[in-house]
């Protein structure tokens, strides 16, 4: 790995998102949009929203970042452009960490734009501080980054890749604490969320906005989205091959 | 005697469960101009990419520059061109290149130079996907001249070119293996075969010749590369 082809990565990927204006507008305005929708909703009861506002923070960014970069490491797959660069000095996780921090930036934008609207706008009622909360809707961004590289190594082609989406996401997003806290399903399924990281991606942002600071529970639930985000890129590397059939 | 840039021995590869390449054998003289000819499905892709390191369920020996086919070390020594245009087409062709210099570590100085290589100058700023077909091909042969590699591999890189600019094309691969460069350009269209100093004939995964021009000619009796062609695999068919 070498930190001048990294950079090199991220600076092109974000020189084509500047030409995508269509694409950046999703990244950035979408999930705050879709917020906006909740709250409008559930205008009538804004206990609701209160409850519901914190977790909509963590899952929209990363369902959001998850497919737009899995069917974008995929174009460069399909394009031939990945070949090419697998006979360049390139290695896998420059690849990866390049798309990582090309859309960890975008993700900073998003978190602004959707805590900005969400707290000021919206006047969600945390009592946790709005700068934890950014770094975790960040962090959240970056996760949904991290999941879409991984599951890009496993589809073949870009209609694959979209079909990853309710395979991967979806089944987080029922378990994660969204629909029902996470302690009353059923053991098993309770269990199995255990293991998914959007469900700690959720017990952070919750945790921030019940006011346990990132020294009180919430900061652990960060470092565990932290670290799947690294395990995510380290088996996206490890399944990413560059002699194929 | 010169060291060969690529030695290539019973090379055979499997792709799913068929077998695509059935132990094929020949030498890339250091500083020479080799043409791959043959039908297209052939197998010269898989050939192309079996040297250039990206093919999988490769047996046999492979190897390049000295080392064997797909080293680390070789990676900022091969230039590849593959048969669609591998640059972005949401850049313009500057910005390509500068990426693709950033990733080998070369000055961007060296940009101007490949982008007057191929002669897309008055192009340099536009996006690659609205150029032409045969301009984006050009633009993907310029990402591959960058750094001035020992090896370069091109996957029929004159498909769909004006005949000028063909034989502009022809003269540059020539000058580069005058300059001590190694050249492997693969083709469908036989009328290439008499602009290369060695030619490789391949038809279903096998080599039918590895001759020069006209040493093939002669060795056959035919005027023509594509006569030439056709006897071999008359005679072929004939010895079974």
């Amino acid at each position: 790995m070498t930190p001048r082809v990294t950079l090199a990565m991220a600076a092109r990927v974000l020189a084509q998102l500047r030409r995508d204006h269509r694409t950046v507008a999703m990244l950035i305005v979408m999930p705050a949009l879709l917020v906006s929708l909740m709250w409008w909703m559930f205008h009538e009861s804004p206990g609701t929203f209160d409850r519901i506002g914190g977790p909509l923070l963590a899952v929209f960014p990363s369902i959001i970042m998850f497919i737009v970069t899995s069917v974008a490491t995929l174009r460069e797959r399909t394009s031939g452009t990945l070949s090419r660069l697998f006979t360049l000095p390139m290695a896998k996780l420059d690849f990866l960490l390049g798309y990582a921090l090309a859309f960890a930036l975008i993700a900073v934008v998003q978190a602004a734009v959707v805590v900005s609207i969400s707290l000021y706008a919206l006047d969600l009622d945390i009592r946790g501080s709005a700068w934890q909360l950014g770094v975790v809707a960040v962090l959240d961004g970056v996760l949904g980054t991290a999941l879409g590289l991984l599951a890009s190594a496993f589809a073949a082609t870009e209609f694959q890749a979209v079909q990853m989406m309710p395979a991967v996401m979806i089944p987080q997003l029922l378990l994660c604490g969204l629909l029902l806290p996470r302690d009353r399903l059923p053991g098993v399924l309770h269990g199995v969320s255990d293991v998914l990281p959007l469900s700690y991606a959720v017990d952070a942002v919750s945790g921030v906005a019940r006011g346990n600071g990132f020294g009180d529970g919430a900061g652990s639930d960060a470092l565990v989205v932290a670290a799947f985000i690294v395990g995510a890129l380290v088996l996206g590397a490890a399944t990413l091959k560059r002699r194929t059939a | 005697m010169m060291k060969n840039a690529v030695t290539c021995r019973d090379v055979v590869v499997v792709r799913g469960d068929r077998e695509v390449l059935h132990g094929v054998g020949f030498g890339l003289a250091t500083g020479s101009v080799t043409g791959l000819l043959g039908p297209s499905g052939c197998g010269k892709t898989t050939l192309i990419r079996a040297i250039v390191g990206l093919q999988a369920k490769v047996t046999g020996t492979v190897e390049v520059l000295g080392l064997p086919a797909g080293s680390p070390k070789l990676r900022d020594r091969i230039g590849y061109v593959t048969q669609e245009p591998s640059v972005y087409g949401d850049l313009t062709v500057r910005e390509n290149l500068r990426f693709f210099a950033a990733v080998l570590g070369i000055s961007s100085g060296d940009v101007d130079r490949v982008i007057d290589a191929v002669d897309l100058r008055s192009h340099a700023d536009d996006r690659v996907d609205r150029l032409s077909g045969g301009q984006r091909s050009r633009a993907s042969l310029a990402a591959a001249l960058l750094g001035n590699p020992e090896l370069l591999v091109l996957d029929e890189p004159t498909v769909g070119l004006d005949p000028v600019l063909r034989r502009d094309l022809w003269e540059l691969f020539h000058r580069l293996a005058d300059n001590g460069a190694t050249l492997l350009v693969s083709s469908h269209v036989m009328d290439e075969a008499v602009r290369c100093d060695r030619l490789l004939l391949m038809r279903e995964g096998e080599l039918l010749a590895d001759d020069t021009p006209d040493g093939l000619l002669a060795s056959v009796g035919t005027s023509d590369i594509e006569q030439a062609f056709l006897t071999l695999i008359d005679r072929k068919a004939g010895a079974r």
